[in-house]
């Protein structure tokens, strides 16, 4: 194991001499850096990786990024954080040869395709339909939520390829290329005024079978895949103690102190907002010590949920330092974000409140991780279900 | 960097779970409420003699094993678990974390090798809530000094064969050793009516009681720290031993009792309640480990580590109780039920080594992070 870190740093460090990154397009560099195994050490080699141990995959990106290297994170964050893991595991060496290196390099940006008017939560009650036409599929159908849809090259897609199925078993899971005609992208403004997701309308659409991610009616459990690491990438964004916003919140109560705008009580909300970030942040550690060899499991909920909530907390300290700026905003200029924000903390601290009371909701509300987290952890009963069995085309929707 | 105990620390664990669940079971518990010392001696003995308990982490010249911090937590962890009766806390955790940060060679060889053995019982107490600002005197008297003051309430120190007494001396803060063994002068102990009845404690009022010092008085202060960070951080393990405990208490009625034709653990209220708890759990569990890994590896950090955990295992433990009673519905309101036996070792913990209002101020300070002038 230590071992492995020292071969991995090793190459690294030499890698890093070959490609100066001062001196290095970023395109070239991040393209090497894939053929050379250190995209993402953990996957197989001639991937992006060397199939060593997972903890290894964040302490390269680590090095690579105090070397002065480009951080894609926010920019692909669906490609990076869900997609590679997603084709890695149940992809054909076909389409892993074709998708994990543009992937990485950030020639091609990725969404993801799942939420729809009528299927959030329920994500498996989706409507969109994937009718097979010799060796291509017709797709018809309406996405929505979709982050970055606006810049995205490809799509992580989930449709209906059979309606009489029980809805978890009648999906198919596919990955589309968005230049396909019958896809349009209509940004969807939030409540920050700006448009960071998207509506997809499907319309006759055409993907190749080719194009399927896992076999026909396999839909649900490459999903499965894809939500797991989504959860993880979300709730274990790495950082030491006091980094992140808890680190501005801190600094926001130093000035609020200078300004004489804070009160003996924000002390300590303020530290009680740092215990909970600070036991959460030692719990991502040990979770990813423990999880070390495998794939996520539904323990990330842990990390997930207690992201979502304590950002929307300190956040909303934050402002309440801000004492009658609290009332005003920069501005709410309608824009389309080339990147996620969902935990900056750089902006303007009412617009990252604003932003930040969607982190209950993406990736999974926090109603639903409790849920995972009661079931799937705890082992607590389901609840009484009337959609189970039954055929998806006989289940209510709203 | 991996903070979680390591294979050793958790084969230790599974045998004190064993010898617990063997010698100290809810009926035991129970029985030893009821009664003056809160515990049966001959289990305390076996302890020592069986497991060395007592002197795990007492270095190996005075007859301990000299384990870190680590396993020293793990313990503690199982005791709380358990809700152990005996004066392990005050003997352990306290007084024999002092006399070995203290490093006074005289009174370890006089005092450790007796509490390893399972022979003496021991308590360190002071007046007031804090003890490095502690309200007893200490005054001198010829070679030695005699006591002055009232301690209360301080855990396991009625029946403590040695007390260790924080003391102002006009140098600064000092520990001074009472043998208990036989009567001593001026010494009234008086044992109070505790709210966790599986927690003995006591008032202690000195009237010029003859004592030793441990240390130099006024140096002790940085040792005094350290030994006082050790031992929120055993508290804080045992905290997390209770609540993971109520947790599992919670899961198993939520999957048993069943209402409107469904297991309470259906209904989303209860489940939510018991993933919070989960996660109160594994926050607690994280800070605790977290504590005893740097008090062993990284003594730069014991200060900090130690603050994060006071705050939040308190916090984490009484949460749990709390809801764990409110689950229960009715039956959670009987004696008979044990929900409320660690609801109360909650509750009355929380305040044993400061309130986790405290702790959080106490970090602030160390953080850097400024008060707000009046
Ligand atoms: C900023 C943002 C970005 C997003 N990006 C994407 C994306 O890129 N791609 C994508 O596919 N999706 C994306 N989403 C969609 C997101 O995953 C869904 O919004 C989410 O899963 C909730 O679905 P819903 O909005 O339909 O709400 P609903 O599922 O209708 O939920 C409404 C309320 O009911 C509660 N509820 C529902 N079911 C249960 C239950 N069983 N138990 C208890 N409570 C329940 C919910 O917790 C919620 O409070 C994004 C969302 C946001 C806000």
């Amino acid at each position: 194991m230590s071992t492995d870190l020292a071969t991995v740093t090793d190459l690294v460090e030499k890698f890093l001499a070959e490609h100066p990154p001062a001196s290095t397009d970023d395109q070239v560099l991040r393209g090497a850096r894939f053929d050379a195994g250190l995209a993402y050490p953990h996957f197989d080699q001639g991937f992006g990786g060397l199939g060593v141990d997972p903890t290894l995959s964040p302490v390269v990106e680590r090095l690579f990024l105090d070397a002065g290297c480009s951080d894609w994170s926010s920019r692909n964050v669906i490609g990076l954080g869900m997609a590679a893991q997603t084709v890695h595991t149940h992809g054909t060496p076909a389409q892993k040869t074709k998708y994990l290196r543009p992937l990485f390099t950030g020639e091609e940006i990725w969404c993801q395709l799942f939420s729809e008017p009528g299927a959030g939560s329920d994500l498996a009650a989706l409507a969109t339909r994937a009718v097979p036409d010799g060796d291509e599929y017709v797709l018809n159908g309406q996405k929505i939520w979709t982050s970055l849809g606006h810049m995205a090259r490809r799509g992580l897609l989930v449709a209906r390829t059979d309606p009489d199925q029980p809805k978890h078993r009648g999906l198919s899971y596919f990955l589309l290329d968005m230049t396909t005609p019958g896809v349009e992208v209509r940004g969807l403004r939030q409540i920050t005024g700006q448009a960071e997701f998207n509506e997809v309308y499907l319309t006759d659409a055409r993907v190749p079978a080719a194009d399927l991610l896992g076999a026909v009616g396999d839909g649900w459990r490459v999903a499965m895949t894809t939500l797991m690491n989504e959860r993880v990438a979300i709730g274990r964004r790495g950082g030491g103690r006091g980094d992140g916003p808890i680190g501005a919140a801190v600094r926001a109560y130093r000035k609020a102190v200078a300004e004489g705008r804070a009160d003996a009580a924000d002390r300590d909300r303020l530290l009680q907002l740092w215990t909970r970030v600070e036991a959460a942040r030692l719990t991502n550690t040990r979770a990813a010590a423990r999880a070390g060899q495998g794939a996520p499991g539904p323990e990330g909920s842990i990390a997930k949920l207690q992201f979502a909530e304590l950002n929307k907390a300190v956040f909303e300290f934050a402002v309440d330092l801000a004492g009658d700026e609290a009332m005003l905003i920069d501005d709410y200029t309608f824009s389309r974000p080339g990147a996620s924000s969902a935990s900056h903390a750089a902006q303007d601290v009412r617009k990252a409140y604003l932003r930040s009371l969607a982190n209950s909701i993406e990736g999974g509300t926090s109603e639903i991780m409790r849920n995972i987290l009661g079931e799937r952890v705890l082992g607590l009963p389901g609840e009484p279900r009337i959609d189970r069995d039954r055929p998806w085309k006989d289940v209510p929707r709203s | 960097m991996s903070f979680t105990p390591g294979p050793e620390a958790e084969e230790l664990r599974a045998v004190v779970r064993g010898f617990l669940e063997k010698r100290c079971g809810e009926v035991e518990i129970r029985r030893w409420m009821e009664t003056e010392d809160g515990h049966d001696p001959a289990v305390w003995r076996q302890a020592a003699g069986e497991l060395g308990l007592q002197g795990l982490a007492v270095d190996e010249r005075w007859g301990g094993s000299g384990a870190s911090t680590v396993e020293l937590g793990v313990v503690f962890e199982e005791l709380g678990r358990a809700l152990y009766g005996g004066p392990f806390f005050g003997t352990v955790a306290l007084a024999a974390t002092v006399l070995t940060e203290l490093d006074d060679q005289a009174a370890q060889e006089r005092h450790l090798p007796g509490i390893a053995a399972g022979d003496t019982t021991a308590s360190v107490v002071w007046g007031g809530s804090d003890p490095l600002t502690s309200t007893l005197r200490a005054d001198r008297d010829g070679a030695g000094w005699r006591l002055t003051g009232r301690a209360e309430p301080m855990v396991d120190a009625g029946l403590a064969g040695l007390l260790l007494a924080v003391a102002a001396t006009p140098d600064g803060p000092g520990v001074f050793a009472v043998d208990c063994t036989g009567p001593v002068e001026g010494l009234t102990r008086t044992a109070l009516n505790p709210l966790d009845l599986t927690r003995k404690l006591a008032a202690v009022d000195l009237a010029g009681v003859s004592a030793t010092a441990v240390g130099v008085p006024g140096e002790i202060t940085p040792a005094l720290t350290r030994a006082l960070d050790i031992a929120v951080l055993a508290l804080s393990c045992e905290q997390v031993g209770g609540a993971a405990r109520v947790l599992e208490m919670a899961v198993e009625y939520a999957n048993t009792r069943v209402q409107f034709g469904r297991k309470i653990g259906s209904f989303q209220a209860i489940k939510h309640k018991c993933a919070d708890m989960l996660v109160a759990v594994e926050s607690a569990r994280s800070c605790a480990y977290h504590g005893i890994w740097a008090a062993a590896h990284d003594p730069a950090e014991l200060p900090i580590a130690a603050g994060l955990a006071g705050a939040v295992c308190s916090e984490s433990y009484a949460r749990c109780a709390l809801d764990n009673i409110q689950l229960h519905g009715g039956i959670g309101f009987t004696w008979e039920h044990p929900a409320h036996l660690d609801l109360k070792r909650a509750r009355s913990s929380r305040r044993l080594l400061g309130t986790p209002g405290r702790h959080r101020a106490r970090l602030a300070d160390l953080l850097d992070i400024p008060e707000v002038s009046a």
